[in-house]
């Protein structure tokens, strides 16, 4: 099948057009309807494979000129969509972590996994988005008699950086594939319970992802989804919504901004779901991570300002481990320091605010790459950006 | 720091090519940012220590198969969302970058660090004389405001006579 864009220019075009729609049955991608077909505006039609020539001669013989839009919509369908999405095989064999994948899906992969590794992992409400979606969080916790130090990890806190949602997933993956045989994986567990957000800022996960057939999708978008101005401009950008010196630094009190801070620090509803639990949790959190891209960084605090954190050498020492570590699989290089030094500065930030309360480790990881393909990495880059990330 | 000038770096870099990985080049520059109120890009002097790969047959390649389209060439999102890029469209996004270097030179300042993020749409513009003429609808990610920004550009490219980008 075949999406054709025409543009009519004079009334009789527009006549053999609507003609060609109703007698074909052809699918009007743009506008709905036959009777809104007009001269000089875009129209989009759809037509099966079968008639793709006959139609082409049709508007040849008319001297309608036309564009082929989508060569082939079977293949467009199936590269945004995943094979596997309607396996009901134990993950994580049925599932393909090297796709991205929506959030429908990995809405029931968090319930695939926590079926299948039920003595390992449950699954946990954490608050509503501001679109009433429900943000679930993963706690992965070996059965003991004593109570362990937590390591949270969030991803998708900006829409746009998908290799993000997708490193949590690929992390659950191989934590529960080799916890039983990798001695170095079943010692965390012993010591340790881990907390995975796939996805935070799932409204601006979901939007990124919209109308991704019709060429009408915002893929680049970062922020959250909520309503500013009656409805004239949409999102606060929610790592710059934390309690860190909010409002301070490296933000836009202005909504059309992609770094608006929001009317408040917490003022949303996703900021509030994630700081409340860890404020409530924070005397046993060792380690608060956070998963963006693009960029290839292991940053510290503080975005704020720059002066170092109470325990920067210890942090340094750590991130310089990971850093070396991460190298070691692929050569891929990450900078690390503080974000204030080497990248930019910036308030209201998730890291900069669990440092600022107490969690004595926390990192904000910015995955692959450094800009040749930025937040669109393609997805044969999953694989080896989360294997030399965990 | 120059007084009144501006503000003028030195730098040691090295120069990977993106389709050999371990072709590198040495290279010495020279950056001027002028000072802001004068809105002037950037200076900048550079010398390559050694030779850039050939390109030639790569180059004549491309060339004579836009040359030989029936129609002109048309595409959008490259690369679409998945971070796809269809093998016959990677000269026309090689070109888009080498491009988009100018636009982001030319707008650049000590605060700003452009990537291109997405050609959103490309257009081939027929023309008389030897050079492929493209336009091109890209955007741009800056990294501290983190703004998308569209840009519109023209350019114009032969193997023998390089790119220009008129916008």
């Amino acid at each position: 099948d075949q999406v054709l864009h025409i543009v009519p220019e004079t009334f009789q075009q527009v006549q053999h057009l609507q003609h060609l729609c109703s007698t074909l049955l052809l699918d009007l991608w743009k506008p709905l309807l036959p009777e809104d077909i007009w001269a000089g505006e875009d129209l989009h039609i759809r037509v099966p494979a079968p008639l793709v020539q006959d139609v082409k001669d049709s508007l040849d013989q008319h001297m309608i000129s036309y564009k082929v839009l989508i060569p082939d919509v079977q293949e467009l369908v199936d590269q945004s969509m995943p094979r596997e999405s309607t396996s009901h095989r134990q993950v994580p064999e049925g599932y393909v972590y090297t796709q991205y994948h929506p959030m429908e899906e990995i809405y029931q992969w968090m319930t695939q996994i926590q079926k299948s590794n039920s003595e390992l992992v449950t699954q946990h409400n954490l608050g509503k988005t501001i679109e009433n979606r429900t943000m679930y969080y993963l706690k992965i916790s070996q059965p003991s008699d004593r109570t362990k130090k937590i390591i949270w990890m969030d991803c998708g806190i900006h829409a746009r950086e998908w290799i993000s949602p997708a490193f949590c997933q690929w992390f659950v993956k191989e934590i529960l594939q080799n916890y039983k045989s990798d001695p170095k994986i079943s010692r965390f567990l012993q010591n340790l319970d881990l907390y995975v957000l796939p996805v935070l800022n799932i409204d601006g996960y979901i939007y990124s992802w919209e109308k991704a057939i019709t060429f009408v999708q915002d893929r680049l978008w970062r922020k959250n989804r909520s309503p500013h101005m009656n409805g004239t401009c949409y999102g606060t950008d929610l790592n710059r919504n934390f309690n860190s010196s909010w409002g301070s630094i490296g933000v836009s009190y202005n909504c059309s901004s992609e770094i608006f801070c929001g009317s408040g620090p917490e003022s949303e509803p996703e900021t509030r779901a994630v700081a409340q639990f860890i404020e409530r949790k924070k005397s046993d959190i060792l380690c608060y991570l956070t998963i963006h891209s693009y960029g290839q960084y292991i940053l510290t605090p503080y975005g704020s300002t720059t002066k170092p954190p109470s325990n920067s050498e210890e942090l340094m020492h750590v991130a310089e481990k990971a850093a070396a570590a991460l190298m070691g699989k692929y050569g891929t290089s990450y900078e690390v320091g503080p974000t204030s030094l080497i990248l930019y500065n910036n308030s209201g930030s998730s890291r900069d605010w669990a440092h600022m309360i107490g969690i004595p480790f926390s990192y904000t990881f910015e995955l692959r790459d450094k800009g040749t393909h930025g937040f669109v990495l393609p997805h044969d880059q999953i694989q080896p950006t989360c294997e030399e990330t965990m | 720091d120059i007084d009144d000038v501006g503000h003028k770096y030195h730098l040691e870099l090295v120069l990977e090519d993106i389709l050999d990985k371990d072709s590198t080049v040495n290279c010495t520059a020279e950056v001027l940012y002028h000072l802001p109120n004068k809105n002037l890009p950037p200076d900048v002097q550079f010398t390559i220590e050694g030779e850039l790969k050939n390109t030639d047959e790569a180059d004549s390649m491309f060339y004579n198969r836009i040359k030989s389209l029936e129609k002109e060439l048309v595409a959008e999102d490259i690369p679409d969302s998945h971070g796809n890029v269809a093998p016959e469209m990677e000269p026309v996004r090689l070109l888009a970058w080498v491009a988009s270097g100018y636009v982001i030179w030319q707008n650049s300042t000590e605060n700003t660090k452009f990537q291109l993020a997405q050609i959103k749409h490309v257009k081939q513009v027929k023309r008389s004389d030897e050079y492929l003429e493209f336009d091109y609808r890209i955007l741009l990610h800056e990294m501290v405001s983190q703004e998308i920004i569209p840009w519109q550009m023209t350019v114009l490219w032969h193997p023998h006579h390089g790119v220009q980008v008129t916008q």
